[in-house]
């Protein structure tokens, strides 16, 4: 089974802060990290591997310093890394992006003679736009189920897999190959081994240029991608509000008060 | 296309490099040097350099005027589940209504499904002018492929210039699919949308690294203009039975509704009589519930407020209650009217899938909480004593 898992390297964003003063993102020390929810995307090819044998491949598209994520999935057991990147993907939206890793998707697909499973994260924790998935699997014109929070069985060319919904989660059938975007609850991903790390230490990591994965000019970058970005700015701070005081009787009739109007 | 430093108007002030949301600045021997690796062209630096020293030129027009000018209407996605409109479709209805007063143009729904004729009704009576009824048993429940096909093949027809959807989990797979295939922009998980009043293009601003920053984004140059809307940023519409509007059947060739992905199953979790995204309240727990056992003090108070259940990520990896409970960043992202959070500590994590609430009850032992820092209302108390009681009091006032 040839099993290819795209990721992103993200900020970590739980140090992200705002500046009061300047009122910017305080960015010092701001590490780089795999995307969470790529690496549940990584676990599940790895374990996929495990099962079924074949390959796995992880792809990213970014900065050379993306090196890293790759990197670190080959430690937790992903067997090959590739790294696109060009300065002719700046400004990519999700359309683009989508375009451009299908296009390495390809590529590589020719390369191992066929694909069978592309794993991504929901959604990255910087952009929060769950658009990339989808996108990937259209331009590809292959299935794709989202928010896959198991995968049941593979048998015969066809997975069965657990949907995540608003209610609870459906049960889908889907021929390979096939695209899953997976969320968190899908596995507990473990910790990269010390051979892992060695691993991925030696591990020599592909480069792909625009020209490399045949990427057609138009599709990629700014002029690739029909959304701008016009402006950004810091929300107000959500300010404190006032903290009821008083014995549990008189602070449980403050907030049935203060609240009266809004519960119906 | 591209960015560049003028490098003789460039002061090395920095100014751009704090501006910058991406890191991608930096001053190099008194002068700023972008990295386009990280750049994402945003143009934030542009507008804060005092100086004039960063010229970005956006790409040219993809098509012409003309056939911007072909494209008319403000649609909404009117997603059904087991034969009933959700309401954020009605949400978004009545913000179309003011989008498209201001383009001086019509309001449609879409409807696929199976037997949703009444539904569509409803639309007309949420102020849709025009509901495109699609109907068929195999659209009765979602498929990213049949529900694509025939959504593609009417914006090809119609040519609408907007098009919303709520951001939920079935708004998100099929827009994504849809914008690929007719090559349009799509905005996800949208918290405000506007008109231009020159351009009248749509004004599209949304959270990103957590709702740390918000960013607006346009569509210039590609038709229609899409975007996935975050529940609960718009009020419901008043339905007016009386309200007159169109209702056209659209027929498909049956082979758009081919899927290569098969439905099985549909189960539902009943934990919660109120779906967590759809919630006007939510009372979630955290580390300090100690067991799943204590849970159902939550759901008392829930259940008098007709509010649902949420949990922070501790309550969840505790195995207290199901993930999709979960609210933060590895959740959801919920904004209803009022969230409690009772014995939540309040970690950023935590903070990004709530702090959209109108407003927050935060109840603690730990004054010092992170939690206190955005509740409306804080409570420094043991939540074992004081739910109890909030509960009792609710009940008394709402007479249940």
């Amino acid at each position: 089974m040839n099993i290819i898992v795209c990721i992103k390297q993200v900020p970590e964003t739980t140090e992200v802060r705002i500046n009061p003063e300047t009122n910017t993102l305080i960015r010092d020390g701001v590490k780089s990290i795999i995307n969470p929810f790529d690496v549940y995307a990584i676990e599940e090819g790895v374990r996929l591997k495990e099962k079924f044998g074949g390959k796995t491949t992880v792809i990213t598209m970014g900065p050379a310093q993306a090196e890293t994520a790759l990197r670190e999935a080959i430690s937790m057991g992903i067997d090959e890394g590739v790294l696109i990147s060009d300065r002719a993907f700046a400004g990519s939206d999700t359309w683009a992006t989508s375009y451009t890793l299908s296009c390495a998707i390809k590529k590589i697909s020719k390369e191992m003679g066929g694909f069978d499973i592309i794993l991504c994260g929901k959604q990255a924790s910087d952009g929060d736009t769950a658009q990339v998935g989808p996108g990937i699997s259209t331009h590809l014109d292959i299935p794709q189920v989202t928010y896959v929070k198991k995968i049941e069985e593979i048998k015969d060319n066809l997975a069965r897999v657990q949907r995540l919904t608003e209610e609870g989660f459906d049960i889908l059938e889907a021929p390979l190959p096939v695209l899953f975007t997976v969320v968190k609850e899908i596995n507990l991903p473990r910790l990269p081994s010390l051979k892992g790390m060695m691993r991925a230490k030696q591990a020599k990591i592909s480069h792909w240029t625009a020209k490399d994965i045949d990427a057609d000019l138009h599709n990629i970058g700014l002029s690739g991608s029909p959304t701008n970005v016009i402006k950004i700015f810091t929300p107000p701070a959500r300010e404190g509000g006032q903290m009821l005081v008083g014995d549990t009787a008189e602070v449980a009739d403050k907030l049935v008060g203060l609240l009266k109007g809004e519960v119906s | 296309m591209g960015i560049q430093i003028i490098n003789e108007k460039c002061t090395g002030c920095a100014l751009c490099v704090k501006a910058c949301p991406f890191s991608a600045i930096t001053i190099a021997a008194k002068k700023a040097v972008i990295d386009l690796h990280k750049c994402n062209l945003c143009g934030a630096c542009v507008s804060s350099c005092k100086f004039k020293a960063i010229f970005l030129e956006k790409p040219s027009e993809e098509i012409s005027k003309a056939d911007i000018d072909g494209y008319k209407g403000v649609w909404v996605f009117a997603e059904q589940k087991k034969g009933k409109v959700q309401p954020v479709a009605f949400e978004l209805i009545a913000k179309a209504r003011e989008l498209a007063a201001k383009l001086n143009t019509y309001v449609a729904a879409v409807l696929l499904g199976s037997n949703v004729e009444i539904q569509a009704q409803e639309l007309i009576a949420g102020g849709a002018d025009i509901v495109y009824l699609l109907n068929s048993p195999q659209l009765s429940n979602f498929l990213d492929e049949p529900y694509t096909n025939v959504l593609v093949k009417l914006i090809r027809k119609y040519k609408p210039e907007i098009i919303l959807s709520g951001a939920t989990f079935i708004g998100r797979s099929l827009m994504s699919r849809v914008a690929v295939k007719i090559n349009a922009g799509l905005t996800a998980d949208c918290t405000g949308l506007d008109i231009d009043p020159d351009k009248k293009l749509l004004l599209q601003t949304r959270p990103a690294f957590g709702g740390n920053i918000m960013a607006t984004i346009i569509s210039p140059n590609h038709r229609p203009q899409m975007a996935t809307v975050r529940h609960k940023v718009f009020l419901q519409p008043e339905l007016d039975k009386h309200r007159k509007g169109k209702i056209i059947k659209e027929d498909f060739p049956i082979n758009d509704l081919n899927s290569r992905t098969k439905l099985l199953d549909v189960i539902e979790e009943v934990e919660n009589l109120v779906n967590l995204a759809e919630a006007d309240i939510i009372v979630s727990g955290g580390r300090a519930l100690a067991g799943p056992e204590n849970f159902q003090m939550l759901r008392d108070l829930a259940w008098v407020l007709g509010g649902a259940v949420g949990a922070s990520r501790a309550a969840v990896d505790s195995g207290w209650i199901p993930y999709s409970h979960q609210i933060g960043q590895t959740g959801r992202t919920v904004s209803p009217k009022i969230y409690f959070a009772c014995g939540i500590s309040g970690q950023i994590q935590h903070l990004v899938g709530m702090q959209s609430a109108k407003i927050i009850v935060a109840i603690n032992k730990d004054p010092d909480a992170p939690i206190f820092k955005v509740a409306t209302y804080g409570i420094v108390a043991d939540i074992f004593q004081i739910i109890p009681v909030f509960t009792k009091k609710f009940k008394e006032l709402l007479n249940k």
